[in-house]
């Protein structure tokens, strides 16, 4: 395999003319690395929502909430801006087809911008407390749990005294519930299933990344979650947020080294030229904004800097990763080595014979 | 009709006149490319594209120099040695990865077994141009879909062959049900090895490779990438079930990090 292997040299292969051999993606920006920025941020603080208002952190699930909520609609506000009509966005809903990421994905889109929505319209409800009985109690509760600011009796708000009284009965469950839908189910998979979205084609660095692009961007939508989380939550109750955050830094950074030692040559774009280099600044920035999270908890200064490095280190991880795979696209030696390779060493790409014939 | 059509594209019978090209974009009304000239060889349309669905690949073989182009130095000093001459389509391969990942249902499998785009259906999502493994299917910008060789869906349907195999007139398109296509393209591998060509081999007429069979296939003169094609092309979504995997996994990991930012602090 290694006498194979020398046959062919990574820098001599043959080309038409030096031409890519498959066509870039075609995806703008900034439209699509901001929407995979917004998705990745309101899936996980949706998650974050969830686990604040299980565990009576009233300010943080409100503020994580309402981030879901917005993330998923300006998410979504980019993605027609990428698509180009409104209605493009509900062509896609026209069918279900598991074999599509994007399929899936919209979805996936569809259904958590309409939980997280529910769920930041209880939260707001929910904000102002004014003097008039409680109706209902959140679905849920863990027991033993700190109740932060939230009484033991939740008064309805002002908000909540404008509602039918029959929304204003039903809005705190069905907002428990749909946090936790999200939180569990909707959430995870919307900061992740972009990374399926990118392997799923034949471009070398992003197929090639595809263990190791769920965790990098799963990791980039805690850490931005937890920088939006710290940034407008009041300290006291930010605690959580600055652990999230820290933690996605962790595993972003970890999920980038691993992904560039194990891939070799796919890898190569990204950290060559302008995808290099976001990815440079995007992991500075990451690292960065998660050590200051570790030591924010004291300062204000302190918490503004952390965030919003974490949040510029999370968008341009996305902007990296798009333009490394369009140039890995572009050129035609990151298509041929590989597959090159792979026949020298006898191992050449095989389907079963197909299951249908053609009537 | 129950027959698998295809596509059989002998190339050492192709004389480069781009009749393929101009009866194609002649017959399905297709857009001009806007008279690039690449300045690297007789081949000013490059690539297939939205609107190249027939597309003539020239290879100035070089004298005394293998490499492909790049790589040859002062190529004008040294002639050519002879030209290697190509017309490259839409393989309709039997695992498409375009019509996996298209999430509009727009891609679709005709009857005769090959692949077609809905201009009417088509969201302009742009996803199945990068999920191509061969770089076929691409987005015509002004209009915002995407367009790719349909192998004259509208002509089969009348019983007529497509409008580049009709045109070309040296036999180098060949249209027909395909497993009678790849019987005859084995013979034909066979004859140019006894005229004393082993360089002949067929391309993607496997129904055992990484795209299960092309619906479109190639007898060439040299490797594939030097035509501009991929050696061994897998279906992207050959691995999708284990890219979900990863991705649960992440997902999975992305619940297990928050609440364990959240334990310990109640």
């Amino acid at each position: 395999m290694t006498r194979e292997r020398e046959m062919v040299p990574e820098a001599e292969f043959r080309s038409y003319y030096g031409q890519p051999v498959i066509k870039p993606p075609v995806w703008h920006e900034p439209h699509m690395p901001t929407y995979l920025y917004l998705g990745g941020l309101s899936g996980a603080s949706s998650v974050m929502g969830a686990a604040a208002r299980l565990s009576g952190y009233g300010r943080l699930a409100r503020t994580a909430g309402v981030t879901a909520a917005l993330g998923a609609t300006a998410g979504a506000v980019f993605l027609v801006a990428e698509l180009g009509r409104p209605e493009r966005f509900l062509n896609m809903l026209r069918v279900f087809k598991p074999t599509s990421p994007m399929s899936m994905g919209s979805w996936i889109l569809a259904v958590h911008s309409g939980l997280t929505a529910v769920a930041a319209a209880s939260e707001v409800a929910g904000a102002r407390p004014v003097s008039r009985p409680a109706v209902a109690r959140p679905a849920f509760r863990v027991t033993g749990a700190r109740p932060a600011s939230r009484p033991a009796a939740r008064p309805v708000s002002r908000v909540a005294g404008y509602l039918p009284s029959a929304v204003a009965a039903v809005l705190p469950l069905a907002g428990g519930a749909a946090s936790l839908i999200a939180g569990v189910a909707t959430g995870p998979l919307m900061a992740t299933y972009t990374a399926v979205l990118l392997a799923d084609t034949a471009v070398p660095a992003w197929h090639e990344a595809h263990r190791e692009l769920p965790f990098m961007f799963a990791g980039s939508a805690l850490a931005s979650a937890g920088a939006a989380g710290m940034l407008a939550t009041p300290r006291a109750e930010a605690g959580p947020a600055r652990a999230v955050a820290v933690l996605g830094a962790a595993v972003e950074t970890a999920a980038g080294a691993v992904l560039e030692r194990r891939l070799g040559l796919a890898g190569e774009p990204y950290h060559q030229g302008k995808a290099g280099r976001r990815m440079r600044a995007a992991r500075v920035l990451t690292a960065g904004g998660g050590l200051l999270a570790t030591v924010a908890g004291r300062s204000r200064a302190l918490t503004a800097l952390s965030g919003l490095a974490l949040t510029a280190g999370s968008l341009l991880v996305r902007f990296g990763v798009l333009e490394a795979g369009r140039a890995s696209a572009a050129d035609p030696k990151y298509t041929v080595v590989p597959q090159r390779r792979r026949l020298a060493a006898g191992e050449p790409a095989s389907l079963p014979p197909p299951a249908r014939t053609w009537p | 009709m129950t027959e698998r059509m295809g596509f059989f594209t002998d190339t050492s019978v192709c004389i480069g006149c781009k009749a393929c090209e101009v009866a194609c974009k002649e017959w399905n009304d297709v857009p001009d490319d806007g008279f690039v000239f690449r300045a690297t060889s007789y081949d000013n349309t490059g690539s297939l594209g939205a609107s190249t669905w027939r597309h003539v690949a020239f290879i100035e073989e070089l004298s005394r120099v293998p490499a492909g182009p790049g790589q040859s130095g002062d190529g004008g000093s040294e002639g050519i040695e002879g030209w290697l001459m190509s017309s490259d389509v839409c393989k309709h391969c039997t695992h498409a990865a375009c019509l996996d990942v298209c999430p509009t249902g727009a891609l679709f499998r005709t009857e005769f077994g090959t692949v077609v785009v809905q201009a009417d259906v088509c969201n302009g999502c742009g996803y199945c141009v990068p999920a191509c493994p061969y770089g076929v299917i691409d987005r015509r910008e002004r209009d915002g879909r995407a367009f790719k060789c349909t192998m004259c869906y509208d002509r089969q349907l009348g019983g007529l062959e497509p409008a580049c195999a009709k045109a070309c007139p040296t036999d180098s398109i060949q249209f027909g049900p395909l497993e009678e296509l790849r019987t005859r393209a084995e013979e034909r591998v066979e004859r140019l090895h006894e005229e004393g060509r082993p360089q002949a081999r067929l391309y993607g007429a496997s129904p055992g490779d990484g795209v299960g069979g092309a619906g479109a296939f190639f007898l060439l003169l040299a490797d594939p990438e030097v035509y501009g094609l991929p050696p061994d092309p897998v279906v992207t979504t050959r691995d999708l079930p284990t890219m979900w995997r990863w991705a649960a996994g992440a997902a999975l990991s992305l619940v297990g990090a928050v609440a364990v930012s959240f334990l310990g602090r109640g």
